[in-house]
């Protein structure tokens, strides 16, 4: 409960301004209709928010444990692959990527003979998984070293081939030691979905835009707005808190 | 003279500038029980790695039962569970049960059956006298424990040859002789075993050859009765007073 009262009490302490001029908490004040209506469609778009944000989630999760690994092997080749990937990905801000993927890639693909449209809904799940997918292969990486040598050693000596022992021993081991900072990254990629709304997609800071256009009250909305953040990233904590505890994560192995 | 199961010949080795491994031959054969003693840093766990291939050697002939290893990531595999190796530090997986750790490599490697492998490694750990332990996790065993459940899963693989990298050298003094006594029931059984230690009671006890490294050389070879009677050489002199003066 304690986390709950700092937002709480500002909360109501900007309402209680409510009465003089500057503040306007009317255009959100649920006991009116047209409040009401106003919350309505500011929280419609937390489905696409959650929606691109899990998406990208998994199949960042996916990609970056496919660049994680050329990067443990012992060719330089592959190790280099995987260095390149990284390097330049994460060099990359996500604003620029997100133009790019959005109105470059169909050029791409068109000039490729491909007829592939890009909507927002997608152009921002590639970007957002693109991005985030070199953060996720710089923390398997670091969670496949810190599991000792020994136990890649002794799953050699009976006989498991590279892959199994990855499966097997390696991963299952790494799983609980990157839980907490793959978590991380997904609160990050969801703070970061607020980016797609500059190529129109319709989730919450879409939403807060549009209506602070017709209210011309930026900073009721936007406290709002911030507010639903906040409640999402929060019950994402509990989550993987309750994940982590599921898992054996927060045991010393 | 019996098969001969594992063969050096001129094994040479380097990790970086450091001449880690200096000719090294030999000669193990089928059922024989070497036991490789010296000073830290003198190679013999070298030695045992580059015979399961943990370790690649730079120049010289390896061959296990006539067959070469070479670096090639397809010799390497071709040995896998082949030679069993017990590592001074377990390395048990500690996300599986005991049980589960024995019967990984024979249903993976091995292709067993589920029900197979379970049968397998009860009758191993029954062997390690520890059968009750079957559904604990590693780190709810002791020391000594741990190692033989360790041993009993190298010995799920039915491998040709067993290799010891200091078995007893991180246990409480306790526990080493519940572990010896299991290594010299293997020996008596006729397993084909290299092991590097300094407990020489065990060397005594079931060495068919001892092997005396030193700065990455074999110093001294020989019969355990002439090598503890009458070592030739002033360095194994110097380390065996060393070890056995207490």
């Amino acid at each position: 409960m304690k986390r709950f009262f700092l937002p709480l009490a500002l909360l109501l302490l900007l309402a209680g301004c409510g009465g003089s001029g500057t503040w306007g908490w009317y255009v959100i004040d649920p006991t009116t209709p047209a409040g009401w209506t106003n919350i309505k469609f500011l929280i419609s778009g937390m489905g696409s928010t959650i929606l691109i944000s899990v998406i990208a989630a998994a199949i960042s999760i996916v990609l970056g444990l496919i660049v994680a690994l050329p990067g443990q092997s012992s060719n330089r080749w592959l190790r280099l692959i995987n260095r390149v990937y990284v390097e330049f990905i994460r060099s990359i801000p996500l604003l620029p990527m997100l133009f790019w993927v959005f109105y470059g890639l169909p050029i791409v693909f068109r000039s490729m003979g491909l007829n592939i449209p890009i909507d927002p809904f997608w152009g921002a799940i590639i970007t957002l998984a693109l991005s985030d997918s070199a953060f996720t292969a710089e923390i398997y990486r670091s969670g496949i070293q810190s599991i000792a040598r020994g136990q890649t050693e002794a799953a050699q000596t009976i006989g498991l081939t590279y892959t199994q022992t990855m499966r097997y021993v390696v991963l299952p081991q790494a799983i609980r030691r990157i839980l907490p900072p793959l978590a991380n990254q997904f609160i990050y990629i969801v703070k970061m979905s607020a980016f797609a709304s500059v190529i129109g997609m319709q989730e919450l800071t879409r939403r807060a835009n549009e209506l602070v256009v017709t209210e011309y009250r930026p900073l009721e909305i936007y406290t709002l707005l911030i507010l639903e953040y906040l409640v999402l990233v929060l019950i994402i904590s509990a989550g993987v808190r309750w994940l982590e505890r599921k898992m054996g994560s927060d045991e010393r192995v | 003279m019996p098969e001969t199961a594992i063969e050096l010949i001129a094994v040479n080795k380097w990790f970086g500038d450091f001449h880690a491994l200096k000719d090294i031959s030999l000669l193990v054969g089928s059922g024989d029980k070497v036991v490789i003693c010296g000073p830290s840093g003198s190679g013999k766990s070298t030695v045992v790695r580059c015979i399961n291939k943990l370790e690649e050697h730079q120049s010289g002939t390896i061959r296990l039962y006539g067959h070469e290893l070479t670096n090639d990531p397809r010799s390497v595999a071709s040995i896998q569970g082949e030679v069993g190796m017990v590592f001074q530090q377990f390395n048990l997986f500690p996300h599986l049960s005991v049980l589960n750790n024995l019967m990984l490599g024979p249903m993976k490697a091995r292709g067993l059956s589920r029900s197979a492998a379970e049968e397998r490694a009860r009758h191993y750990l029954t062997r390690v006298r520890i059968p009750d332990q079957a559904d604990k996790m590693p780190k709810q065993l002791s020391g000594g424990q741990q190692q033989r459940v360790a041993i009993a899963r190298s010995l799920c693989m039915e491998p040709k040859v067993l290799l010891f990298d200091e078995p007893t050298s991180a246990l409480d003094p306790e526990m080493i002789s519940e572990v010896l006594d299991v290594m010299v029931e293997l020996a008596e059984e006729g397993m084909t075993m290299i092991v590097v230690t300094h407990e020489m009671g065990f060397a005594r006890k079931v060495a068919d050859q001892m092997v005396f490294m030193d700065q990455g050389e074999i110093v001294e070879q020989g019969t355990p009765d002439a090598f503890f009677a009458n070592p030739e050489t002033a360095r194994c002199q110097k380390f065996l007073s060393q070890i056995l003066q207490h």
